[in-house]
């Protein structure tokens, strides 16, 4: 065989850890896919549908179409956070992340495939999601690459966070803590179900604390061209996150923090 | 050149306690190299850190050369180890398991897949490649972990206590499977409570103690510091009284069993030419105990009452 370059290395360990990574959750499809698609169904029945109707417009859009953004987000930001954290957490409790450590990969290799992992698993829910919403309404994207950019953003993010969350967790209670207490909230306090503007005006302002908020307005801007968040402030708030997240991370994993000694 | 080269490496952990205190190891290329100690000695410290699983504390770890903490990406490349715990995915398929090992290494998917055929034929685990490895039994997956850590055929390959729990007829075969390997340039470190393991298969050892290197020599030498050697005969007619032989202690142990410790300077042939002369015929005859387990106790026994 011949000599290998490091560029061809890299490549080969990112491919092989990604790879991984998709069969994982590929092989228990029921158990990682299925189950938020069911989720959404049932919110587009229950607030689309039954309870949608009484509502009616919000931002000047049926109140079914005006969730669908933050439904797809909110399915996309679960996903990818619990197959990185999960995924992760197993490897660290089963030891198999000595295969890792072991092998000439750096730390960055491993964190973007694990990251890439828990980013093709919100793309395969979001999709699957997103094809269930054309049942319910008709849904129009009024900016491709915007959507698209925000949607992968979005992913990376919270599959930081998942990484981050396993690097800490020492037992599976660990890691069901963070998305039932925090995330979950943060989610549905992130103007899914409601425009902020309804808001009084001090909640307003509490509400912009919350990073969700801007993932969800930047996507719905995507999808339907309706804000409540200035949308470069969206993005510059994405990319600060990703950038901290992404530095933490790799800090975490040059000290060994959680899976060494 | 030396395959490893430990410079007073020194390891404590968080809660204050001193695993290692400043070790100096070398290990010739091509060697094969005894590394024991008793449990909790430091050995796993030290292949923890050797193998990057394990930071630290002051010291430098050299392997072919390459300084772990300047290039450790090469040192990796270097290395090979088994483990004493099964750390693979138990729910992936035998053959991912190798295949994925050697992607990490960046040996692209269809070279890794014609080296873990390889591999996996040569540990008779070629056709569970696609089974879980869940479903393999201990000595398949001890197996297992020796196909993953050759897929990239590591220059050094590190065993930590590899044949531990497995029967006695697989144990043989992975120690013709070892020695064929260094034959063929690998240089191995072993780590082993089965003492005739080490005895049988290894140039040089080193024992660890309580973080320290208390011996480091040809195994040839360690075992000549060895004066008496016991065995066990079994005899046929057990006299009224035993007879007393210069540089020998004998002691009945039933009817037909003497346990003999005969002195170097003896010999095994003044032994039963001195038995054969007061009417004792022996049957068979064993070791009481393995030379290497005899030095170790002792040795160990010196260091508990130095200490």
């Amino acid at each position: 065989m011949r000599e290998l370059s490091r560029v061809d290395r890299y490549r080969t360990a990112f491919q092989t850890i990604i790879t991984k990574e998709i069969l994982r959750f590929g092989r228990i499809w029921k158990q990682t896919v299925l189950p938020p698609v069911i989720t959404t169904v049932l919110y587009y029945v229950i607030f689309g549908n039954l309870i949608g109707e009484r509502i009616g417009e919000m931002d000047g859009y049926a109140y079914i179409d005006f969730i669908v953004p933050g439904l797809i987000l909110m399915a996309v930001i679960t996903s990818s956070y619990s197959n990185v954290v999960s995924s992760f957490f197993s490897s660290k409790y089963q030891h198999h992340v000595e295969e890792l450590l072991i092998s000439p990969v750096p730390d960055w290799i491993i964190l973007g495939g694990y990251v890439g992992g828990g980013v093709a698993r919100g793309v395969a829910v979001g999709i699957a999601v997103t094809l269930v919403s054309l049942f319910f309404t008709d849904l129009s994207i009024n900016h491709y690459g915007w959507t698209l950019m925000v949607f992968v953003l979005t992913s990376i993010l919270f599959a930081l966070g998942g990484f981050i969350n396993a690097v800490y967790a020492n037992s599976f209670d660990d890691i069901s803590i963070v998305p039932t207490f925090i995330l979950t909230p943060l989610t549905y306090l992130g103007g899914v179900f409601y425009s902020i503007q309804m808001l009084p005006e001090f909640w307003q302002y509490v509400s912009l604390a919350n990073p969700v908020l801007y993932m969800v307005n930047a996507f719905r801007y995507g999808l339907l061209g309706v804000s409540d968040i200035h949308i470069g402030l969206a993005l510059l708030i994405i990319l600060i996150f990703i950038t901290g997240l992404t530095l933490y991370s790799l800090s975490l994993l040059k000290r060994g923090v959680g899976i060494k000694n | 050149m030396n395959a490893l080269a430990l410079h007073t490496l020194q390891k404590i952990y968080s809660n204050g306690f001193e695993a290692l205190k400043g070790i100096d190891l070398t290990v010739a290329e091509g060697d094969f190299f005894a590394l024991l100690g008793p449990n909790g000695a430091g050995k796993s410290t030290a292949i923890g850190i050797i193998t990057s699983l394990v930071n630290k504390s002051s010291g430098h770890v050299r392997v072919f050369g390459h300084d772990l903490d300047l290039d450790p990406e090469a040192v990796k490349s270097c290395i090979g180890l088994v483990p004493q715990e099964f750390n693979f995915n138990q729910w992936e398929p035998v053959g991912e398991i190798v295949v994925n090992q050697a992607g990490y290494y960046g040996i692209p998917r269809k070279e890794a897949w014609r080296r873990a055929e390889e591999s996996l034929k040569q540990l008779d685990l070629w056709e569970k490649r696609s089974e879980m490895a869940i479903k393999l039994s201990g000595g398949m997956k001890r197996r297992l972990m020796i196909a993953r850590a050759l897929v990239h055929r590591p220059r050094l390959l590190i065993l930590d206590e590899p044949t531990a729990g497995v029967d006695i007829e697989i144990r043989r075969s992975m120690w013709t499977f070892m020695t064929n390997l260094n034959q063929q340039g690998t240089t191995i470190i072993l780590t082993t409570h089965y003492l005739e393991e080490a005895e049988s298969l290894c140039r040089n050892i080193a024992i660890i103690n309580q973080g320290r290197i208390v011996e480091h020599n040809r195994m040839d030498r360690v075992l000549h510091a060895l004066h008496t050697e016991s065995f066990l005969l079994n005899v046929g007619g057990m006299p009224e009284s035993l007879p007393e032989l210069e540089g020998c202690v004998m002691r009945r142990l039933d009817g037909q069993t003497l346990e003999v410790e005969v002195s170097h300077d003896l010999g095994i042939n003044k032994l039963f030419e001195g038995l054969t002369r007061n009417g004792i015929q022996v049957v068979s005859m064993r070791n009481k105990q393995n030379r290497l387990e005899q030095i170790f106790i002792k040795m160990m026994d010196a260091n508990r009452n130095s200490a």
